[in-house]
């Protein structure tokens, strides 16, 4: 079913549908994942566009610490990210596990692509003095079944790429077929076999592509 | 409307004369080296000039590994931009022959994609053609089909600005034909349909948006100007946004065609409406908001009349990767 025309049956979705689904998956990642900081949404203004029901989501400053010899046995990752709960903004403490211990930081953004229609997720990782990380140095930083998959699969894989509005490289997720397995999703997750209601489209997705970067959501957040 | 024979010719002959100095961090030796004259293809890449470039410079460089990039007036060049798109959008008033510097040290790593010469300018071609090929198909199954060989002659005709071998090359290409979306609705509201041999489906009127690959490149200022050579200089690109987004072709009752104005106000839709009323409209708080206004519009260096059919541009002077790139410069809302 097509509600409104947001969530088109073949798995993909429209401009209008992502705006929809990102403030539903914002919202639902705020009251679920408290290990985490929030979704923030970043609309598009600029001179020239005043489009302020278009936009991406973003999720800064995530601290991932590794040791520097890597971590072959973790599947989840030691994440953390400092945030006071009172207010939003975000207190840069670091946890050092040990001297070897590095802090890196990524930032995520979950931006539309009008030509694919399906979301994309752009990520970059800095240390501590904002220096970027090498792809290299990222794959080490993340679970050790994802590094496999990404080298693995055909699917999936990451390229440098300008980020869409920001004038910088960014590094960006390709999960090829993207409205294939959402199609997939829907027809298992839903008996009569009806598309996922667009309230869910980003968590859905989320729940596979967020894998590959490391970042699990909590199983209530499906519901 | 088809392709025009002569008109994608003279696409593809469009060159832009360079003028490329040398940063004058980078020259070692002494007198310092003349610049560079080159005649870029518009539908090129600037990576791919450099083997043209270098023999000007090699003499003159510090020792070191090279890491090529351009830049115009201080602004580093975005190498995956076509050339002539580039030209276009960054000098209001043609320059000619166009001032560049060239870099072989001190990459901006930190604004600019790294960029590998040839192979760079390949893969972004031909990830630019795979995007462009699902958004006129609904999937990239054409492309990835063509056999590697294929795929590399078809590059080669890009790179060589070769058009016979890439028209030959073409139908490997299996690219969907744009131009059977766009007059089979036009062709449905003319008598003429109902005669002749050509059957058309008339459950396609039905179901069907063409979806035309765009990339829009809108620059602002915040004030009128009577000449292009009035306009400032850019600074960064920021100044500029970028739409990286499809045209969908509708088509509305009353129309006979979809003009270029149509596809640019559906990508830039506080533009649109009555361009002649350019004063401001109270808002709620009291204060006016002036309504922007295209001043410009330039396809392949030709600045467009806005009521031309889009199809007509489309067909005629789209890049060889399915793409049109259109270069908008607009006088900025004001608030």
């Amino acid at each position: 079913m097509d509600s409104a025309g947001e969530v088109v049956n073949d798995g993909k979705i429209t401009l209008e549908g992502f705006t929809v689904a990102a403030r539903a998956f914002a919202d639902k990642w705020k009251r679920h994942n408290l290990s985490f900081p929030p979704w923030s949404w970043v609309p598009l203004i600029n001179r020239t566009m005043l489009k302020k029901e278009e936009g991406y989501l973003s999720l800064e400053k995530i601290i991932i610490l590794s040791s520097l010899e890597g971590s072959a046995e973790e599947e989840s990752l030691d994440v953390t990210a400092d945030w006071s709960e009172k207010e939003e903004s975000v207190d840069l403490t670091v946890l050092v596990q040990n001297v070897e211990d590095e802090a890196h930081y990524y930032d995520y953004h979950i931006v539309y692509s009008a030509s694919y229609m399906v979301p994309m997720l752009y990520f970059r990782g800095y240390s501590s003095d904002g220096k970027p990380l090498s792809l290299d140095v990222i794959k080490r930083d993340l679970p050790s079944s994802s590094v496999s998959l990404l080298l693995e699969s055909k699917w999936t894989f990451i390229t440098q790429e300008e980020h869409p509005y920001l004038n910088r490289p960014w590094f960006k997720l390709h999960p090829c077929g993207t409205e294939e397995w959402i199609k997939l999703l829907s027809e298992s997750s839903s008996s009569d076999g009806c598309q996922i209601p667009v309230e869910l489209y980003l968590v859905s997705w989320f729940s596979v592509v967020g894998q590959v970067v490391g970042l699990k959501i909590p199983r209530e957040m499906l519901i | 409307m088809a392709a025009n024979e002569e008109a994608v010719k003279y696409v593809w002959e469009g060159a832009i004369p360079l003028q490329i100095h040398l940063h004058k961090s980078e020259v070692a030796s002494h007198p310092a080296p003349p610049p560079a004259l080159v005649l870029a293809p518009r539908i090129g890449y600037l990576p791919l000039l450099v083997s043209l470039i270098k023999p000007y410079f090699k003499d003159s460089l510090p020792p070191g590994e090279d890491s090529i990039w351009f830049d115009y007036k201080g602004v580093p060049l975005k190498w995956y931009i076509p050339t002539g798109v580039l030209f276009d959008l960054l000098c209001a008033e043609p320059e000619r022959p166009w001032n560049l510097t060239i870099h072989f040290r001190g990459y901006p790593s930190n604004v600019l994609i790294p960029c590998e010469g040839e192979d760079s300018a390949k893969w972004n071609f031909v990830n630019s053609l795979k995007e462009a090929a699902y958004i006129i198909n609904g999937n990239c199954k054409n492309v990835m089909n063509m056999s590697q060989s294929d795929q590399e002659d078809l590059w080669t005709s890009v790179m060589n600005g070769d058009l016979d071998a890439y028209t030959r090359l073409l139908p490997k290409l299996k690219m969907g034909n744009i131009e059977d979306k766009f007059s089979r609705k036009a062709d449905l509201s003319s008598p003429k349909s109902r005669q002749g041999g050509t059957e058309i489906d008339v459950t396609e009127q039905v179901v069907k948006t063409a979806r035309i690959p765009v990339r829009l490149y809108v620059r602002s200022v915040n004030k009128d100007f009577e000449n292009l050579e009035d306009v400032p200089e850019i600074d960064t690109w920021d100044e500029i946004s970028y739409l990286n987004r499809p045209v969908e072709f509708l088509r509305e009752k009353g129309k006979c065609y979809f003009t270029l104005r149509d596809a640019i106000e559906s990508l830039l839709p506080e533009y649109s409406g009555d361009r002649a009323q350019t004063s401001g409209e109270e808002e709620a708080d009291g204060s006016q908001e002036t309504r922007g206004e295209i001043k410009l519009v330039r396809i392949q260096g030709i600045e467009l009349k806005l009521d031309i059919p889009f199809s007509w541009v489309v067909n005629n002077l789209m890049n060889p990767e399915f793409y049109l790139h259109i270069s908008v410069l607009v006088i900025g809302p004001q608030r």
